[in-house]
């Protein structure tokens, strides 16, 4: 559904995007991080029609972004970085306008059938300037939702939401993507964590990971962590702990636990939790710590995607 | 086709929710009435007096078109620099819309509201024609209107063409009205000083075709041709202007 290769745009001197290679397919939600200016938002508006890349290829829904941009244009449904929208228009005429651009059957029907999916239908009249945020945002997703597009491109689509709207729009996200292809890019690293079968880190133009948000964790760790807790005061615990043969990186938690590492491979928790009930602890938990993302995201773009 | 005309309804309407639209509707009406009432007591003075001329209606389209001069600039500077300005226009450029139909959609709105006054101002030849005997010459009012409708094509259509160019509605005014001033004002006062050139001048010049040939109701195939051209020239800077947008 989406195939890019080779994607390169120069802004002048500068390269915004090098080379990019990656894949969507239909039913995938694929969500797109990266810290501010790594050429997210430019890659959205390749894969949109709104600007051609200076080299590379890009085909969405079947079609040449830059050949069949018509094309791509009718099957994508794209809801920008700032929601762009005409504030001195009402709800319902903002939404009939883009779906008659888009030659819609029935247009006034579906504009009813998106604003309730997006939980608006009560501000069909209001004029969009003095709607929040929020509710602005869900003017914008339900523009991209008009037209039923087989791709979603949405440059982050729950920001300025409160809690349980984000909650109803991940829900609706999920929902398309079970049958359309959704690239999203986000912030918010729960949400790709949550919402996403798969992750594209991109830095400074490049993707420098991707992978499912588990893969990554095992790709990157190249050590394991684990947590080590005893009841009553563990001063000594971290001693003890440094005693077993290849345990590393010990360090005592605020709460009394300790928290150690060792190579992947050879799982030394065995001989941890022996060695500890021998000193005469009580040995609470044993537990491994995986990798959240925001670790992996800042491991990946703070070096340039080469590890430390 | 169908999506200029889309855009075009939406920009129709869309100026009546503006109060600039208001302003210049006024700044075009008031005066041209103003106007009217003068020609008709000048006229009936003139009559009185035994002297004088029967009164036209040519010299208020002459006027709509002098204040157009000023007020076209004011009508089309936020077409488009305004949607870049908002972000909007990544809207509509990511929707199914081709360059030259969103150009012509915001031309085709402009023109549509500049209609609206020159179909108000249908009322000065109508009322005007119950006083004069045996009547207008309504072959020279229609040359006239058809004449008006040609210039505000041209000059609509360069000022969206312009507002293309630049994501400042202010910027986008100033450049068009300085186009407007030196097509309509200076590009054939030379000619008096080099009378070989003078033809090609006098051709160059907006406001020549109109004043010396079509509002006395000779539709000459150069005038013609100069307004389409113009109206041409502007909706081919305006499509360029949006795709090299999308290149920068």
């Amino acid at each position: 559904m989406i195939k890019v290769s080779g994607l390169t745009k120069d802004y002048g001197a500068r390269r915004a995007v090098h080379n990019l290679n990656f894949n969507a397919q239909q039913g995938e939600i694929v969500g797109f991080l990266g810290p501010n200016g790594a050429g997210k938002t430019t890659t959205m508006r390749i894969l949109t029609g709104y600007m051609p890349p200076s080299d590379g290829e890009a085909i969405v829904a079947g079609y040449d972004v830059v050949e069949e941009s018509l094309e791509v244009r009718k099957r994508v449904g794209y809801l920008p970085e700032t929601v762009p929208l005409y504030t001195d228009m009402v709800v319902f005429d903002y939404l009939k306008y883009m779906g008659d651009l888009r030659r819609l059957p029935d247009v006034e029907d579906r504009v009813d059938e998106v604003l309730d999916m997006v939980g608006l239908l009560d501000r069909a009249q209001g004029y969009i300037g003095n709607l929040s945020k929020g509710m602005r945002q869900r003017v914008g997703l339900a523009q991209a939702l008009l037209h039923s597009p087989e791709v979603l491109i949405l440059d982050e689509p729950t920001i300025g939401l409160d809690p349980n709207q984000v909650v109803e729009v991940r829900e609706l996200i999920r929902e398309i993507g079970k049958e359309k292809t959704v690239l999203l890019s986000t912030h918010l690293l729960n949400e790709a964590q949550n919402l996403c079968d798969r992750v594209l880190i991109i830095n400074k133009g490049k993707i420098v990971a991707e992978d499912t948000t588990e893969n990554l964790q095992a790709r990157l760790l190249g050590a394991e962590r684990v947590v080590v807790k005893v009841r009553g005061d563990g001063d000594q615990l971290a001693d003890t702990v440094k005693e077993v043969k290849g345990v590393r990186k010990v360090e005592t938690l605020e709460d009394g636990a300790v928290e150690f590492e060792f190579a992947s491979g050879k799982d030394l928790r065995p001989e941890v939790a022996k060695h500890v009930i021998k000193t005469g602890y009580d040995l609470l938990e044993l537990r491994p710590l995986g990798m959240s993302l925001e670790e992996i995201f800042i491991e990946l773009t703070s070096y340039d995607g080469k590890k430390k | 086709m169908n999506n200029i005309w889309t855009i075009a309804k939406r920009e129709y309407d869309n100026y009546f929710n503006s109060p600039l639209a208001y302003v210049v509707m006024l700044a075009i009406l008031l005066p041209l009435g103003i106007y009217f009432v003068l020609i008709l007591l000048f006229s009936s003075q003139n009559a009185f007096m035994g002297g004088g001329t029967a009164p036209d209606t040519l010299q208020i389209n002459w006027l709509f078109i002098f204040l157009m001069v000023f007020l076209a600039p004011a009508i089309t500077m936020r077409l488009i620099s305004d949607e870049a300005r908002m972000g909007t226009l990544e809207l509509m450029l990511t929707a199914p819309v081709k360059d030259f139909e969103f150009v012509a959609g915001k031309w085709l709105g402009a023109m549509m509201f500049v209609l609206t006054a020159a179909l108000v101002t249908l009322i000065f030849p109508i009322v005007l024609n119950n006083f004069v005997s045996p009547g207008l010459d309504w072959k020279t009012v229609i040359s006239s209107y058809i004449g008006l409708i040609l210039v505000a094509s041209a000059m609509l259509s360069l000022g969206v063409g312009i507002s293309a160019i630049f994501s400042n509605q202010f910027a986008a005014f100033f450049v068009t009205l300085g186009l407007f001033f030196f097509l309509w004002f200076f590009v054939n006062m030379p000619a008096g000083l080099i009378p070989e050139s003078s033809d090609l001048l006098n051709y160059l010049s907006m406001s020549y075709h109109f004043s010396q040939n079509i509002n006395r109701g000779s539709m000459t195939l150069a005038g013609i041709t100069y307004y389409l051209s113009l109206t041409a020239l502007g909706l081919f800077i305006g499509t360029t202007a949006i795709e090299i947008r999308r290149w920068r």
